[in-house]
C-alpha cells in the first residue's frame, strides 16, 4: 500500500493504535521543556552585554579590590532569552486562565498599566532629584491620593508603605503614636480568629499584645464577645471587612462606635476592598485606618510574589501621625515633605517607613486602572466580583460543604470546607491538586483557619460567565468523581511540570542555593 | 468597560441561578445607611485607553528624566543601563501575572528563578544563603537588626554614621516600640574618609551590643576594610551587619562576606529595576547558613517530586506570619518577586565577566570625574578610596548649588543638606555618583555648570 499524500503532496499518516509513551532522550515532552539551572549551563565568561572599554586610570579602591572568583555564570542574550522563556512556561498565570485564590484578588492586569508605568517621565526619574524637576510625579501621587481618599471616605492617606503588611504596620504605628501622644498606655489589640496572619504579626511589632475574638456560627465576629472585651486596656481592634470568610461584617459600625467610646481605634484590613469599592466607603463605618492593596483591588500585577503597594487611609484622629515623606499642595506647586520640613508641617509624624517615597511604579499602574474604570466602573467592579462569587457558591453548594451559605449571600469570595469528603480519605489538598490537572490554579486552601479544610474561591470580576461555567463544571466533576472512587485521586497532579513535591524534605534539610559538585 | 466580560444577559442569568432578584440583594449584609446610591461624587467616570494615556503622558512630561540630562544623582539609587532583554522577560505574563508560588507544581518557573536569584545574591555578597527578597534596602536593614536581636538576645544596635540617613531613619521608626536600642552618630566629613567611624564603633561595642550596622561603600562613597570591625564584633558576641546600596560595587570591591559580615543586606535596584522615583525596588538579604532559621521573608529550597525529579518549593515557612502569627520573624508577606527576577536576568546577562567589567568601568569613570571636579575652584574632593560615588566639599551651602545646577539642565548630585537638614557641619557637602551611562559630554557639561555656579 502506498503512503497517503496530503493536499500539498507530502506524505502523511495518522497514528493507529495506542503506542506506549516513551522516555525521551532529553527528558522534554514536546512543548514541555526541561530547563537546567543557570549554574549548570552558564559559563564563567558567558556574557550578554557589550560595554565600553575601561579607561586606563589608576584605581582608587584602597587595596580592597575583589580578586577571588565570585561564581556568577553568564549567558549570551539568546541563551538568556531561551532560559527565562522556558522557565516562564512552567508557571500558571492569570494570563493563562482563572486564578481564584481567595483573599488575593487575582484579576486581569491591564496592559495599559504596564505601558504607562514605563513612560520615561515616571520610570526614569530619581527619588532625590530636585523637586522642581519631578512636579509631574508628585502630581500623580497627589491625584492617586485624592482617588483613594474619595473611594474610602477618609480624610488622609499615607502613600509610602510597600505592601499590605507594611501598610498594616503603618496604620498600627499611627495608632501607637496617637496613644503615646496622649500618654495612654493601653496595649491590647483584639483580632478576630479568622484574621490574616499578618495582623497579629504586625500588632506584635508595634509592642501590642494580641487577643483573639471568636467568630459566631454565621462566620462573623462574635459581637457580644467583642463588646464584652472592650475596655481601658484595649488599644485597637483589627478587623477585616469583608472578612476572610468572604462575608460582610454587618456590625462593623456598631463595633467602631463601641471601640471609640472605649477610647480605642479601629484598624480595618482592606485586603478585600475589591468587594465593596464604589459601593461602601469604609470611612462611613467608623474605620480609623485601612490599608489598600493596590496589587489586589487596583490591578497592579502580583509578579510571582510582589512588588505590592499598600497605601493607608487614615481618619482625622490619626492623620497627624502619618509617616513622612508625603506630598503637600503649596502656592508654588507640589512639595514633598521630607525630614527637613517635617518638623514644621508634621511634628507628630511617627517617622519614615521606607528609604524613598513608596511604590511609584505601582502608583502609575493603579491610577491608570482607576481612571479607566472611573467611579462608575469601579462600582461595577464590586458588583461583578460579588455576582461571580455568589454564582460559584450557588452552583457548588449542593456538592461542596458551604458552611455559611445558609446565612445569606457571600461577598467577593465563596468559602467551602472539605467536610463533604469525610470518609473518603481525601481532603482539600487533593481537590486543589486535581484542579491543577483540569487547567485551573487552585483556590486558597486551608485559610481561613476557622473552617476545616477551607477552600476559598475568589473569581474576581474579570472572569466571564463561560470561564466560571467551566470552573464550576470541573469542580463538580472532581467532587463527584472523588466521592465515587476516592482511590483514583490521591496522586494528582499528573499533567503538571512536576508531580507533588516533597515539602517535608525541603524543610528538614534545606538546600537554598546551588552548590558546585566539587565544593559539595 | 473593557476589563469587565459580563454582559447584561449574563448578569441576569447568574442572578437567576443564585435566586436573587437584583444585585443589591447580594449586598444585603451592608447596612442600608452605609450603601451608596450611585457612583462616588467628585471622581470622573470611565475613560478610554487613549484618554487615560493622554492624561498620564501630560503628567509624565512635566518631569526631567535621567536620560535627558547630564545625570549624577545616587545616594541609594543608581542609574544603570538595563538590557532590553530584562524588560522582555519580566513582561512575560507567566511571570508578571503569577502569584506567590503557593502551588509549586505549577510555579516551577518562578521558583527556579528564586533559587537562582538566592544563589546569585549569596555569591555576590560573599555569604552562604540569601532569601527571596524584601521590599527595599532600608526595610531589609531593619529586619537584619531584628534578626540580630533574636540571635544574640541583646537589644543594642550601633549604626555607623556612614549609613544612608533614610535607612537609619526607617530603623528608628520601626524600632520605636520593639525595645531595640539604636545608637547612631552624626557623620563627620573627615578628609580622606568622609563618614568613616569604624574606630569609634569598635570602641563602643560592649556586652549589650547585638549588632553593628555599617554601609560599604558608605553614603559618602568611602570604602573601608571591615575586617577589624568584624573581629571586634565577634569577640564581643555581636553580629556585623553590612549594608550595600550599590550592588555593582560588589564586582570590584571585596565582598562583605570576605570581610567577616554575619548578615548582608542591600538595595538591588542597580541591576534590573531602573530608577522608578524610588520604587518598587529590591531588598537583598543574605546571611550565614547557621542563622537561616532566624531569617525573615520567603525562602525557596530544592526538593524532589513524587517521581523523583528535582523541583523547588517555598520552605521553612514555620518562621512566617501565616503560620507563626504574632511570633513570626517578620510580618512580611508580599515582597519584590518581579524585581528579583529583573535583577537575576540582568546579572545573568552580565555574568561574572560582565559584572567585573561594569564595575571597573563605573570606578574608572568616577575616578576621572572626581579628579576633574576636584580641580574646579572652590571645590574639594573629600574621598580617599571610593567606588563610583564621592563627596565634594563646596565651601558654601550645597542645596542651592544643586538647584542652580538643575536650572542649568544638570542633575548634579545630592546635597547633604537635603539628607541632614539643620546639620550645619554637613551643609556644604554634595555627593556625586558616576555610572557607565555618563558620557564625556555629560562630564563637560557638569564641570562647566559647576564652575559657573561656584564662580
Amino acid at each position: 500500500m502506498s503512503t497517503p499524500m496530503n493536499n500539498v503532496g507530502r506524505p502523511t499518516r495518522l497514528v493507529s493504535g495506542t503506542g506506549a509513551a516513551v522516555e525521551t532522550f532529553t527528558g522534554n515532552r514536546a512543548l514541555m521543556l526541561e530547563e537546567p539551572l543557570l549554574f549548570e549551563r552558564g559559563a564563567a565568561d558567558g556574557c550578554g552585554v557589550d560595554l565600553a572599554p575601561i579607561p586606563p586610570v589608576p584605581d582608587r579602591l584602597g587595596g580592597l579590590a575583589r580578586n577571588a572568583a565570585i561564581g556568577l555564570p553568564g549567558f549570551s542574550e539568546p541563551e538568556a532569552v531561551r532560559h527565562y522563556t522556558r522557565l516562564s512556561r512552567q508557571n500558571y498565570a492569570i494570563d493563562l486562565g482563572i486564578f481564584p485564590l481567595g483573599s488575593c484578588t487575582m484579576k486581569h492586569n491591564p496592559r495599559l498599566n504596564e505601558k504607562m508605568a514605563r513612560l520615561p517621565g515616571f520610570a526614569d526619574i530619581h527619588p532625590l532629584q530636585p523637586q522642581a524637576t519631578v512636579q509631574g510625579a508628585l502630581e500623580l501621587i497627589d491625584v492617586l491620593a485624592d482617588w483613594l481618599m474619595k473611594l474610602t471616605g477618609m480624610p488622609a492617606v499615607a502613600m509610602s508603605p510597600k505592601a499590605g503588611a507594611h501598610g498594616e504596620l503603618c496604620g498600627m504605628l499611627a495608632i501607637r503614636a496617637a496613644l503615646d501622644a496622649r500618654g495612654d498606655e493601653r496595649r491590647v489589640v483584639l483580632v478576630p480568629e479568622s484574621a490574616h496572619g499578618t495582623n497579629p504579626a504586625t500588632a506584635a511589632f508595634c509592642g501590642f499584645t494580641v487577643e483573639n475574638i471568636p467568630a459566631n456560627d454565621r462566620g462573623r465576629v462574635d459581637l457580644d464577645a467583642m463588646l464584652a472585651r472592650l475596655g481601658p486596656d484595649v488599644a485597637a481592634v483589627m478587623i477585616t471587612n469583608p472578612n476572610t470568610c468572604g462575608l460582610f461584617e454587618p456590625d462593623l459600625k456598631r463595633i467602631s462606635d463601641a471601640v471609640h467610646a472605649a477610647g480605642g481605634y479601629v484598624y480595618c484590613d482592606g485586603a478585600n476592598f475589591n468587594a465593596i469599592v464604589g459601593k461602601v466607603r469604609p470611612g462611613d463605618l467608623g474605620v480609623d485606618a485601612m490599608h489598600i492593596n493596590l496589587h489586589k483591588t487596583f490591578s497592579t500585577p502580583h509578579g510571582g510574589g510582589g512588588p505590592g503597594s499598600g497605601p493607608v487611609v487614615l481618619s482625622a484622629a490619626l492623620a497627624p501621625f502619618a509617616p513622612i515623606p508625603f506630598v503637600r499642595r503649596t502656592a508654588k506647586g507640589l512639595e514633598l515633605v521630607e525630614e527637613d520640613t517635617a518638623g514644621t508641617h508634621a511634628a507628630d509624624s511617627f517617622g519614615r517607613m521606607v528609604a524613598f517615597h513608596g511604590q511609584m511604579g505601582m502608583f502609575v499602574r493603579a491610577l491608570a486602572y482607576m481612571m479607566s474604570h472611573g467611579a462608575d466602573g469601579l462600582r461595577q467592579v464590586a458588583e461583578d466580583a460579588v455576582l461571580n462569587a455568589n454564582y460559584v457558591l450557588a452552583s457548588l453548594k449542593d456538592l461542596y460543604t458551604a458552611p455559611f451559605a445558609s446565612s445569606g449571600p457571600c461577598m467577593h469570595e465563596a468559602l467551602f470546607s472539605d467536610d463533604f469528603l469525610e470518609d473518603t480519605g481525601l481532603s482539600t489538598l487533593d481537590v486543589a491538586k486535581a484542579m491543577i490537572d483540569e487547567g485551573f490554579h487552585p483556590m486558597t486552601v486551608y485559610f481561613p483557619l476557622v473552617v476545616h479544610g477551607a477552600m476559598l474561591v475568589e473569581p474576581t470580576e474579570t472572569e466571564s460567565k463561560a470561564n466560571l461555567d467551566q470552573l464550576i463544571g470541573a469542580m463538580r466533576h472532581i467532587a463527584e468523581a472523588m466521592l465515587a472512587d476516592p482511590d483514583a485521586w490521591r496522586a494528582a497532579p499528573h499533567f503538571a511540570p512536576r508531580r507533588r513535591l516533597d515539602e517535608t524534605q525541603a524543610a528538614r534539610k534545606p538546600v537554598l542555593g546551588w552548590k558546585d559538585e566539587a565544593a559539595a | 468597560m473593557r476589563y469587565l466580560p459580563l454582559s447584561t444577559t449574563d448578569r441576569q442569568a447568574m442572578l437567576a441561578t443564585i435566586g436573587a432578584p437584583d444585585i443589591e440583594a447580594l449586598f444585603a449584609d451592608v447596612p442600608a445607611e452605609a450603601r451608596l446610591a450611585g457612583p462616588i461624587a467628585g471622581l470622573p467616570h470611565h475613560a478610554s485607553e487613549m484618554a487615560v494615556e493622554r492624561a498620564l503622558m501630560k503628567m509624565a512630561a512635566k518631569n526631567t528624566t535621567a536620560s535627558t540630562a547630564p545625570f549624577f544623582v545616587g545616594c541609594g539609587a543608581y542609574k544603570h543601563h538595563v538590557p532590553a532583554t530584562v524588560d522582555m522577560v519580566i513582561q512575560r505574563g507567566e511571570f508578571l501575572t503569577a502569584y506567590t508560588p503557593y502551588q509549586p507544581e505549577i510555579a516551577q518557573g518562578t521558583l527556579q528563578v528564586l533559587f537562582e536569584f538566592q544563589t546569585q545574591v549569596a555569591r555576590l555578597t560573599g555569604m552562604e544563603v540569601a532569601n527571596a527578597s524584601m521590599y527595599d534596602g532600608s526595610t531589609a536593614m531593619t529586619e537584619a537588626v531584628f534578626m540580630a536581636r533574636r540571635i544574640t538576645r541583646r537589644a543594642k544596635c550601633l549604626v555607623s554614621a556612614g549609613v544612608h540617613p533614610h535607612y537609619t531613619s526607617v530603623l528608628k521608626t520601626l524600632t520605636r516600640f520593639t525595645g531595640d536600642i539604636v545608637e547612631a552618630a552624626t557623620p563627620v566629613l573627615t578628609p580622606g574618609a568622609p563618614g568613616h567611624d569604624l574606630d569609634a564603633l569598635i570602641a563602643a561595642i560592649d556586652a549589650d551590643t547585638s549588632c553593628v550596622v555599617v554601609q560599604n561603600p558608605n553614603l559618602f562613597g568611602h570604602i573601608a576594610d571591615l575586617t577589624p570591625l568584624a573581629e571586634a564584633c565577634h569577640k564581643a558576641g555581636a553580629l556585623l551587619i553590612v549594608v550595600v546600596t550599590e550592588v555593582v560595587s560588589l564586582g570590584a570591591v571585596k565582598s562583605p562576606g570576605e570581610m567577616g559580615a554575619d548578615i548582608v543586606v542591600g538595595e538591588g535596584q542597580s541591576l534590573g529595576a531602573g530608577l522608578l522615583f524610588g520604587g518598587p525596588y529590591l531588598g537583598l538579604f543574605a546571611c550565614r547558613e547557621k542563622h537561616v532559621r532566624q531569617m525573615p521573608g520567603r525562602l525557596c529550597g530544592e526538593t524532589v517530586d513524587a517521581s523523583g525529579k528535582r523541583g523547588f518549593v517555598l520552605t521553612l515557612s514555620t518562621r512566617e506570619q501565616h503560620i507563626r502569627r504574632e511570633k513570626a520573624t517578620s510580618n512580611i508577606c508580599t515582597n519584590s518577586g518581579l524585581i528579583a527576577l529583573a535583577f537575576s536576568v540582568h546579572l545573568t546577562l552580565l555574568g561574572e565577566k560582565g559584572l567585573r567589567h561594569l564595575a571597573a568601568l563605573n570606578h574608572a569613570r568616577a575616578v576621572q570625574l572626581a579628579e576633574r571636579l576636584g580641580r574646579v575652584p572652590g571645590v574639594t574632593l573629600l574621598n580617599g578610596p571610593f567606588f563610583n560615588e564621592f563627596t565634594l566639599e563646596l565651601g558654601r551651602e550645597a542645596r542651592p548649588v544643586v538647584r542652580a545646577l538643575a536650572d542649568k539642565g544638570v542633575l548634579g548630585g545630592v546635597s547633604l543638606g537635603r539628607l541632614w537638614p539643620g546639620e550645619k557641619g554637613l551643609a556644604s557637602g554634595m555627593i556625586v555618583a558616576v555610572t557607565e551611562t555618563a558620557t564625556d559630554e555629560d562630564f563637560d557639561a557638569f564641570e562647566d555648570a559647576l564652575d559657573e555656579v561656584m564662580g
